[in-house]
Parts: C-alpha cells; structure tokens; sequence
C-alpha cells in the first residue's frame, strides 16, 4: 500500500484520480456502477451563469481511437445547480469541484462567486478551454492576456482552490500556464480537447452539427503528455494531466511527465467504474515498483 | 438498478443473412428490464470500435435467466458481435433508458416496427400481454428477409406485415395496411407505440396526430455514456434539448418538436 494521497492547494484527495468535466455528469448518473467515495475528486458538468441550451444533435462522432464532440456547454445554469443539484451532491464523501464556462470575465466572476458560498465544493475548474462554444471560452484560453484577464477576476471573487483547466489549442501553452500562475491560480489541469473535424464522405457533410468539435481519447494521449510535461516545467503549482488516460499504466505516464494528479474523461464511457479501477492499479504499480509514495514518481522525466 | 459486468453467451443465432441474435445469461437473475430499454455494449477491437454500442432489448427469456439482443449487422462493431460464439463473454451495460409506457389491463395496443426496428417490440408486447393487455403488431420490412422471427410475435398477438417488394403480407408502407382503418377507426380505443427507421416514425406520428390517437416513439440517437452524463444524445423537445439515453429513447410525439 503506497500512499497515494494528494494535496492540491487546500484540495486534500484520497487519491489522485478525478473524473473529468462533461463526462460524469453530476456523479449520480455513475452511482449503481461505481462506488463514488472512492474516487478522489469528481468534476461536474461545466457550469455557466445563464443557462445554455448546447449545439444541435448530432453532437458526436466516434473517430480512430477516440471521439468529437461539440455538446457546447448545455447546462441550466449556476442558480439552478446550486439550488437543485448542489443538496443531491454535496454529502458524497469525495470533493466535489464545479467545472466553471462564461463568455465574458464578469460572468465567470460571478459563477464562481455563487460557488463560492457553497461550503461542500471545495474547489472550482476554471473552463477556458472550450472549443465548442462561438463566442467567448476557447478566445481566453488562446491568449497569455485573455487567460490572465479571467483569472484574475474569478480570484478576486473565489477564495478556495482555483485550477484553471488549458486548452492545447495554442501556439505555447506554457506561456498560458504562466500567465494563470501569476494571475492567481492554484493549479492547472490540462488538457482540453483538441479541435477537430469529420466528414460523412457518403452525405458529403460534416458528421458533427457545428462542423468541428473536440477530440478526445486515447488518441489525444501523447499530444497531453507533451503539454504536461512542458506546462510542469513552466510553473510551480501543482499540475492535473488529462487526455486519453485509459488504464493505470496511462496514468503513471502522466505522473512521470510531472502530473500531480489526474482525471479519467472518455474512458467512463467504455467503463464506468474505471475511476476507481484506476486508483487501485496505480497504488498496486507503485508497489510493484518499490515505491512507497507516489511523489517518488511525479516529475521523474527531466 | 443499472448493472455493468460480463455476461455469458448461451447461443449466436443467425434467423436470417446480417442478422444475429445473441442470447446472453449471468448467474444471477437479471432484474427488473423494462420493455424498450436498452444495453450498451463494450466492442473491443479496431480503432473504429471504441464506444460501446446501444441495441435494444428483444426478449427476457425469464424461465432460463437469458437476455436476446437481435442485431443487424451494419458495420464494424455490429460485425464482430456477429462472430461471437456459444461460450464467449461480453461486457454489458444495463438496462437503459425509460422503455414504453407500461400496459394497463383491458387496453389495445398496436406496436409498429420497421425493420431491426421491431426488436424491442417483442419484449414489448409480451409485457403487455402479462399486464392484461392486448397488443397488435403491424411490422414492415423492405422485404421478407428483413422481417425476422415473426412466429415468436404471433406467439403473443395477431400479426399485420407489409413489405415494400410485396414479398410478405400487404405491399407497401406500414402507413398503408388495411387494418389501420378498422383498427383505429373514430371511437376506437388504441395507442401506438412505434420503432424503426426515421421516416416510418414521422408516418405513423403523422397518422397518429391526424387521428388523435396517442402515440409513442423510440429514438435512436447517437450515444457514448448511455447514463445521461455526456449530452451527446440529445433530441430537442418541448422541453428543450433532452437525453434520449436517459428521458428516452421513448418520446411522446407531442413532446417532440417535429414537424407533422
Ligand atoms: C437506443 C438504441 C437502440 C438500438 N437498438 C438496436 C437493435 O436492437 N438492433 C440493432 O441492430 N441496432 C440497434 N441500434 C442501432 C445500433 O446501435 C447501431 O447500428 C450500431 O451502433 C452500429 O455499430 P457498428 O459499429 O456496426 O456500425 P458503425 O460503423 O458505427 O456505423 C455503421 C452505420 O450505422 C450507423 N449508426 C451508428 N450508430 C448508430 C446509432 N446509434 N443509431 C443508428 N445508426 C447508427 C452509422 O451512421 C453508419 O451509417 C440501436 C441504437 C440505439 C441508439
Ligand atoms: C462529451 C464531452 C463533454 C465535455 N464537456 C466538458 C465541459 O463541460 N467542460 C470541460 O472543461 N471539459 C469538457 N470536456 C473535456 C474533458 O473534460 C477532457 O478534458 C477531455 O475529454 C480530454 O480527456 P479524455 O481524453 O480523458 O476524455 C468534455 C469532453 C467530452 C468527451
Ligand atoms: S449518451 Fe451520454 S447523455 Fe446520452
């Protein structure tokens, strides 16, 4: 038994496995497939201000070794969660983190103030990494002065544990890292999805409603691996490596490339107990390996 | 409950050429499944394979604890389902979604299905039966290959068929058999509740609309999760966008916003 605990900020996990934003809805739909109190953290369905009815169906499309997808944020807004959803989630015994969207710095500001009175959420994802909204999301996540723009705002309103979630869409996302670090968050966890694009070749039209999408799966996997390894080196706080994770052996290469923890996205649909599958085989790795905490292998790749 | 684990395949039955069906058995009695809910189903494989995919159940074969899943063969994924063989395990996710409104004694009910459309509608119907209801089946398919199993369905009702080549029962669309007028003529007390391929949907809602006849619908939408977490399925109603993994994949048609 290694100790595979982790503190983030003022985020204590009992393990560093998380289920990743838009993937797990609110943890209750999992709740006959997997024990939830044994996953380390859960993050829930991206969470704006005003309510937003998404894209058009079709909003997905299985491509090699992963999918797109353009769902676009659908969610009934920040009074509704904290109202109707917030009193079914908030005795889970786990941490419960809200992935935050916007358009605009003062929406996001005043989402994540109205988490902030929300004693059992003790963390909130700052989303400015969303491809598949028109306006506003991806355009923060793309520029060192955007990102910066954001985070400041929402650290002015939220006082616990901020991670701001990065896109891989960008020229160097290590300057974006370094501009959140300063800005004030907490953590970063990365990635996003990747924008891409299919096309029905019978029906001569793109398989998904808005025409592109984001791509995830373990076909987005090295690209992540590259974006932790490089963002790790860029900055000091802790950082969350996602993208593609599938397995254990997946996760442990996150952790060598200087990932703190981790959140599992897609593989919940292929297994929806995988989360907790996870965190076992990385402590049972860890032992095989003669480790006796999993900070011996965190950023062992130079 | 929703469960998700391995169950065992007691037969791979081929009832006619891109067909299979396969009948699956656990060790433990398989629990509530309500007719028109449905499984998800981990394909491992090619790179193409990766989602699970969503089939319909056809039959809970109770007397010996089996689960049938009858599938057309259309790609790769349905394609390796098809290669299974007596012995093999597969991963399933179950059951699904909200399945059809539930029989009430005495009451007529006509089940409308095109082509692996009429799976669902066995389970369907026998629960129908068993709640004291009378359910009618009227079942089209392209042509008589396409219409598989149909003893198993007068097992539990009176049959109807069309087939567009004329092959089987009356030529032509489901729209378009003759026992629609006596079956819902004014005054008659019937409800519809149909599955296939879009445009036979939107017919039958037509007819059901124009006749004032309720009527419900199974939606096959694209799925990944299958549990209404991911969104990726929706189906814009009057309501708004809503999961048809998880609210449906049956829908009133008054509920729905299409044009009929
Ligand atoms: C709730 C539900 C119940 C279903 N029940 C049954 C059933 O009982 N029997 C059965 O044979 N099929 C059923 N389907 C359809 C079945 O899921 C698809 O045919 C299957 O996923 C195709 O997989 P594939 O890998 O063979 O084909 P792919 O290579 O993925 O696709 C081949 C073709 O099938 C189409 N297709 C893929 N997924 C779907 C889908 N979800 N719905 C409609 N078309 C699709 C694609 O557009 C493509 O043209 C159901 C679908 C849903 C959503
Ligand atoms: C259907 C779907 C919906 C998603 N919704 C969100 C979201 O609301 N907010 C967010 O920050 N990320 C969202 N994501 C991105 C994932 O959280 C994750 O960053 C991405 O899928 C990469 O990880 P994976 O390869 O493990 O899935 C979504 C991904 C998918 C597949
Ligand atoms: S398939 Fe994920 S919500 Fe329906």
């Amino acid at each position: 038994m290694a100790d595979i605990s982790v503190k983030i900020a003022g985020l204590e996990m009992k393990n560093p496995v998380m289920t990743a934003s838009g993937t797990f809805g609110y943890g209750l739909e999992f709740a006959d497939l997997v024990n939830l109190e044994e996953i380390g953290g859960i993050i829930v369905k991206g969470t704006t201000l005003n309510p937003r009815e998404g894209n058009d169906y079709p909003r997905m499309a299985e491509t090699p070794h992963g999918m797109l997808n353009c769902v676009g944020l659908q969610n009934k807004g920040v009074d509704y969660f904290c109202r109707n959803i917030y009193p079914q989630i908030k005795d889970i015994r786990t941490n419960m983190i809200v992935n935050v969207s916007g358009s605009c710095p003062e929406d996001y500001a005043e989402c994540a103030a109205r988490i902030n009175e929300l004693e059992n959420i003790p963390a909130i994802e700052l989303n400015i990494s969303c491809p598949n909204v028109r306006q506003g999301g991806m355009a923060f996540g793309v520029t060192t002065e955007g990102a910066s723009q954001v985070v400041k705002a929402v650290r002015e309103a939220y006082n616990k544990t901020l991670i701001v979630k990065l896109s891989p869409n960008v020229t160097s996302i290590a300057d974006i890292a370094r501009s959140v670090e300063d800005s004030g968050a907490d953590a970063v966890s990365l990635i996003n999805t990747l924008m891409g694009m299919s096309i029905d070749i019978e029906r001569r039209k793109p398989r998904l409603s808005i025409k592109t999408g984001g791509l995830s799966g373990p076909a987005i996997r090295p690209v992540a691996v590259r974006c932790v390894y490089q963002v790790a080196h860029a900055v000091k706080i802790p950082v969350i490596g996602l993208g593609g994770i599938m397995n254990a052996e997946d996760a442990i290469e996150f952790f060598m490339a200087g990932a703190s923890a981790i959140e599992l996205g897609t593989a919940n649909f292929i297994d929806p107990a995988i989360s907790v599958k996870v965190a076992e085989g990385i402590d049972s790795w860890l032992d095989r390996h003669g480790c006796k905490s999993l900070n011996e292998i965190v950023g062992v790749v130079e | 409950m929703k469960y998700c684990k391995d169950l065992k395949i007691v037969a791979a039955e081929y009832p006619s050429d891109g067909y299979v069906l396969l009948r699956l058995t656990d060790n433990e009695p398989l629990g509530e499944i309500l007719g028109g809910q449905f499984v998800e189903i981990r394909v491992d494989g090619t790179a193409d394979t990766f989602l699970r995919r969503p089939i319909s159940v056809n039959y809970v074969d109770r007397k010996n604890n089996e689960l049938h899943l009858l599938i057309q063969i259309v790609g790769d994924g349905t394609k390796q389902l098809s290669s299974l063989k007596a012995g093999d395990k597969l991963n399933v996710l179950f059951p699904l979604g909200n399945g059809f409104t539930q029989g009430k004694s005495g009451e007529k009910v006509l089940l409308v299905g095109g082509g692996v459309g009429i799976a669902p509608l066995l389970e369907y119907g026998k629960q129908l039966r068993e709640a004291g209801a009378t359910p009618v089946f009227l079942l089209g398919g392209r042509s008589k290959r396409n219409l598989l199993m149909l003893d198993r369905y007068s097992e539990i009702g009176e049959v109807y068929v069309t087939t567009e080549d004329g092959s089987l029962g009356e030529k032509g669309f489901v729209t378009q058999h003759s026992c629609l007028k006596t079956l819902c003529e004014a005054g008659s007390d019937i409800r519809i509740s149909v599955c296939g391929p879009k445009p036979m949907m939107v017919a039958v809602a037509r007819f059901a609309k124009a006749n004032n006849i309720r009527c419900e619908v199974s939606l096959e939408n694209m799925m990944a999760c299958g549990l209404g977490a991911c969104l990726c399925c929706v189906e814009k109603t009057v309501k708004g966008n809503v999961c048809v993994c998880k609210e449906g994949p049956v829908f009133n048609i008054n509920d729905l916003t299409w044009q009929i």
